[in-house]
């Protein structure tokens, strides 16, 4: 019974705190954010006091020296002293405001002696996260589901904010960020790190942050990237250094595992059924977002799959694989080779070939796609 | 040849000239061709206004209502297109046809047939463009910016049409500028020397260099992305030694001069409409006339504000910083000038001074929000969001459009000969003013709390600010069509003008009749 109140009280701080940042920039829970916060505060004040004097002169003169009052008037219409005076003041203040903002700059981009080196790999529209240190990787996708997109479910909390598997980082270390990008430019942005970083095709930029408070932190891409750029969130959870060390390695131990189970099941056999099923629910987190769940794509952006091109072509079974696992070089498709695991190619091929009245009948089992993998 | 016998005609003549369409078609009156720009931009403006309803409306709530993300991405880019190369340039242009020389008494522009021929290729520029959004898989959607790759690879084919539309308007943009130029310091009247032309000429003619300078580097960069995608060059892609970030550099070259492009007309505008109604000198012509100058040249040297998450060196960030931060003076003075004018003047408060008013308060907020943008560690927060949507419409929307409102209202009577409905100028004024403060003052709120521009849904924290912003938009786009009945309400009829009908107006063309005979100045005015 005690617990309530202060649950309330929980609450009401926390509504508080919300409130507060729905209007103003948050003050982040990294050091370098914190002084973000003081820079863009201390600009502000400095425009709102200079908005207070020039404003407050016209509002004054826009009261007095109307014609209406029978104001005559004056006949100055020049003044070297007070010209200089407004030219070097600003100056001045200008370079007051550059000095803490050049020292934060550079510590920003000091990405030296990092404890931790996460590879950041943004596609259309999910991102990738790859472990320096540890055999750990995995793609990041929206959790949204499309019926609360389309206002069918009330919508979550979280709405658009939230992934499948979000990025994992501990606390109190310096953990350095490499960004880049497989197909156009995205940007990986936490609004609590103070960090945004745009990711070019070809090239890596970099980035770090070090968070004091163990928490859930979300952002978004940034910059426009196609279609779905406002349905690829970001989400950090950082954990205390212990805690992180435990997840990364149970995860570094599963994926390790099910590599080598997708070794042994390259010579079992799944049936139509299996496939289909497991194809659907693969097709509609991966392929749909373009080519659409009922398989008719986007005309003159996205090709239909449905009805038509390498889908129901019974000679084109291995060109199909071949464009679904290495992607169409100078197009919008992607490679999925590396984004999903042998099985899931075999089905969601296998479900392209036989969704939508395509019914080539043909399967697709995971030794055919390490069969093309390995031409 | 008949065309030449024609023009000593019309000479003969004063007020004589040929009706029905082949007057628009063919004329080379530098009146004319203003009219045939100002309505051109008006239509723009409503069009490309029309797509911010479609956005704002599909924003009025989380999740997906209206619009396809696709076809939200389209509204975006086009709108953007539109309002910046269909309705701000083609005002200003107008407003440069129309007044400079009369301004400057001169009898038209120097190269009137290129004058016509300036204007007449716009509309086919906007028609290749506005039709591509009926092409299979949609028109352009990569944003106004077209960041390469996105527009190049992953573009669908109607960025072909994107290309020549965009060369056609920098063509006509091109020959407007040179028209300027041109005419400014061949025409002028004896003794109207540099030091004394009307400070709208004096932007213009600032502005008219700026476009030379920085069209072709916009062809170049849409000409890129065509070879890019239709010819295999590899010039932003890294695959093939290219660098998408260098299309960035290239775009922001063109795009920084061409903000100020949009706006450095409009401080002539209001540095003719201020003294006017505060029937004082305007304070420090000089100072002006330098400060717009350092204006155009520092914005040869900052586009990459616009790139600082691009990942460049922190040696370029700071150069960058730092240059940015140096326009805020000369900008400052600007400001400083137009108070110190209104400093113990005796105003009154007609319309183009409401709007004029407007200009300096809003435009100055916009400044303030460019100001903190400035500032790189914390501009990694504000890019890419509302924050930069709400300075921008703060700079184009109450800077260069009110200026271009201010401007219409001023010279309206000179234009048609009749004044304009005051009551119905006020009620514009007033409505817009409150419709676009709610519109666009949110916007910054919502931009801090984290909210990235050109997204067709956003979470639900972000949905108040939204819903009052779409009420502003929608109560903004209303207002505009009180202007339109207005304007053509006051070309119909109404209280006949004086030819100089503000008492404190300054300049040569209040010296010509109310409407302006169809031919001005064939004598050059003798200026003291």
């Amino acid at each position: 019974m005690k617990m309530k109140p202060l649950l309330a009280l929980l609450a009401l701080f926390g509504f508080s705190a919300q409130a507060q940042n729905r209007l103003n920039l948050t003050e982040g829970v990294t050091d370098v954010s914190n002084r973000v916060y003081d820079l863009h505060m201390t600009i502000f004040y400095i425009c709102c006091v200079i908005g207070v004097i020039v404003f407050g002169l016209m509002f004054i003169s826009m009261i007095r020296h109307r014609k209406s009052k029978g104001r005559e008037p004056a006949k100055f219409h020049e003044s070297v002293k007070v010209e200089i005076a407004w030219t070097i003041i600003p100056f001045l203040i200008l370079v007051g405001m550059a000095i803490p903002a050049t020292s934060t700059l550079i510590a920003m981009e000091d990405t030296s002696d990092a404890d931790v080196t996460v590879q950041i790999t943004g596609s259309q529209w999910k991102w990738h996260y790859k472990y320096f240190e540890h055999e750990v990787e995995f793609f990041s996708r929206l959790a949204t589901q499309q019926e609360q997109i389309q206002n069918k479910f009330e919508k979550s909390e979280n709405y658009l904010l939230e992934v499948d598997n979000p990025l994992v980082i501990p606390t109190g270390k310096k953990v350095r960020f490499l960004v880049t990008s497989d197909d156009v430019i995205h940007s990986w942005w936490v609004p609590d790190f103070a960090v945004k970083k745009d990711a070019n095709p070809g090239f890596i930029n970099e980035a770090w942050t070090r968070v004091e408070e163990p928490g859930i932190y979300r952002g978004q891409c940034a910059e426009l990237c196609g279609k779905d750029h406002g349905f690829m969130p970001v989400v950090v959870i950082a954990k205390e250094p212990a805690e992180y060390q435990k997840w990364v390695e149970e995860t570094e131990a599963e994926q390790i595992a099910a590599r080598e189970r997708e070794q042994e099941l390259l010579d079992m056999e799944m049936s139509m059924d299996e496939l289909m099923a497991m194809g659907e629910k693969i097709y509609n987190s991966t392929c749909a977002a373009c080519h659409q769940a009922n398989g008719q794509g986007i005309p003159g952006t996205f090709p239909a799959l449905a009805g038509s091109g390498v889908s129901v072509d019974p000679e084109a079974r291995d060109q199909h694989i071949d464009i679904v696992v290495n992607g169409v070089q100078g197009t919008a498709m992607q490679a999925f080779g590396q984004q999903l695991s042998m099985q899931e190619l075999a089905a969601v091929i296998t479900y392209e070939r036989n969704a939508w009245g395509n019914d080539t009948g043909d399967t697709v089992q995971a030794a055919d796609i390490n069969a093309v993998m390995n031409q | 040849m008949s065309t030449v016998v024609d023009d000593i005609h019309h000479e003969e003549h004063h007020d004589h000239k040929p009706s029905g369409i082949t007057r628009w078609l063919f004329t080379t009156n530098h009146k004319d061709i203003g009219s045939l720009y100002l309505w051109f931009s008006l239509i723009m403006f409503f069009i490309g206004g029309a797509m911010a309803m479609v956005i704002r409306a599909e924003l009025f709530q989380p999740g997906l209502q209206l619009v396809e993300p696709n076809f939200f991405n389209q509204m975006t880019t086009v709108h953007g297109l539109i309002m910046v190369f269909g309705a701000v340039m083609p005002a200003f242009t107008g407003l440069a046809n129309w007044m400079i020389p009369m301004m400057i008494g001169a009898p038209d522009m120097a190269l009137p047939r290129m004058n016509n021929w300036s204007f007449w290729i716009l509309p086919f520029g906007f028609a290749i463009l506005l039709s591509s959004l009926f092409l299979e898989g949609g028109g352009p959607n990569f944003g106004w910016t077209f960041y390469a790759p996105l527009s190049t690879t992953y573009s669908n084919d109607s960025t072909a049409l994107f290309v020549f539309s965009m060369h056609i308007l920098g063509i006509s943009s091109i020959m407007g500028a040179i028209n300027v130029i041109v005419t400014i310091m061949n025409m002028r009247a004896p003794g109207m020397n540099y030091m004394k032309m009307p400070l709208f000429v004096w932007t213009w003619l600032i502005t008219a260099f700026l476009l030379i300078a920085v069209m072709p580097v916009l062809a170049g960069a849409v000409t890129m992305v065509l070879t890019d995608k239709y010819f295999g060059t590899s010039f932003f892609d890294a695959a093939g030694g290219g660098d998408p970030v260098m299309f960035q550099h290239i775009f922001w070259f063109f795009g920084h001069p061409e903000v100020y492009i949009m706006i450095l007309p409009s401080f002539g505008i209001i540095s003719a409409i201020i003294p006017a109604f505060t029937r004082k000198r305007l304070f420090g012509y000089a100072s002006m006339v330098y400060a717009t100058a350092s204006i155009a040249i520092l914005s040869f040297l900052v586009w990459a504000h616009h790139m600082f998450t691009t990942g460049m060196p922190v040696f370029a960030e700071l150069f960058f910083m730092y240059c940015t931060m140096l326009i805020a003076v000369p900008t400052g003075v600007k400001v400083f000038n137009w108070v110190a004018t209104m400093w113990r003047g005796a105003m009154t408060f007609e319309t183009p001074m409401l709007f004029a008013l407007a200009f300096v308060i809003l435009f100055t907020i916009g400044g303030f929000s460019g100001l903190m943008l400035a500032i790189t560690p914390v501009d990694f927060q504000y890019h890419d969001t509302y924050f930069v949507v709400a300075h921008f419409h703060y700079v184009l929307v109450t800077g260069a459009v009110f200026s271009i409102m201010a401007a219409a209202y001023y010279w309206l009577p000179k234009w048609t000969g009749h004044m304009y409905d005051e009551t119905l100028a006020k009620l514009h004024f007033w409505t817009s003013l409150i419709s676009v403060n709610v519109l666009f003052f949110p916007m910054h709120f919502a931009g801090l709390a984290g909210m990235p521009r050109r997204i067709p849904d956003y979470s639900v924290q972000f949905a108040d600010v939204n819903q009052i912003t779409s009420i502003g938009g929608f109560a903004f786009g209303l207002s505009q069509l009180i202007f339109l009945w207005l304007a053509i309400k006051c070309v119909r009829g109404g209280e006949k003008a004086a030819a100089k009908p503000w008492e404190g107006a300054e300049g040569l063309e209040w010296t010509v009749p109310s409407p302006a005979p169809y031919h001005t100045f064939e004598k050059p005015p003798k200026v003291e």
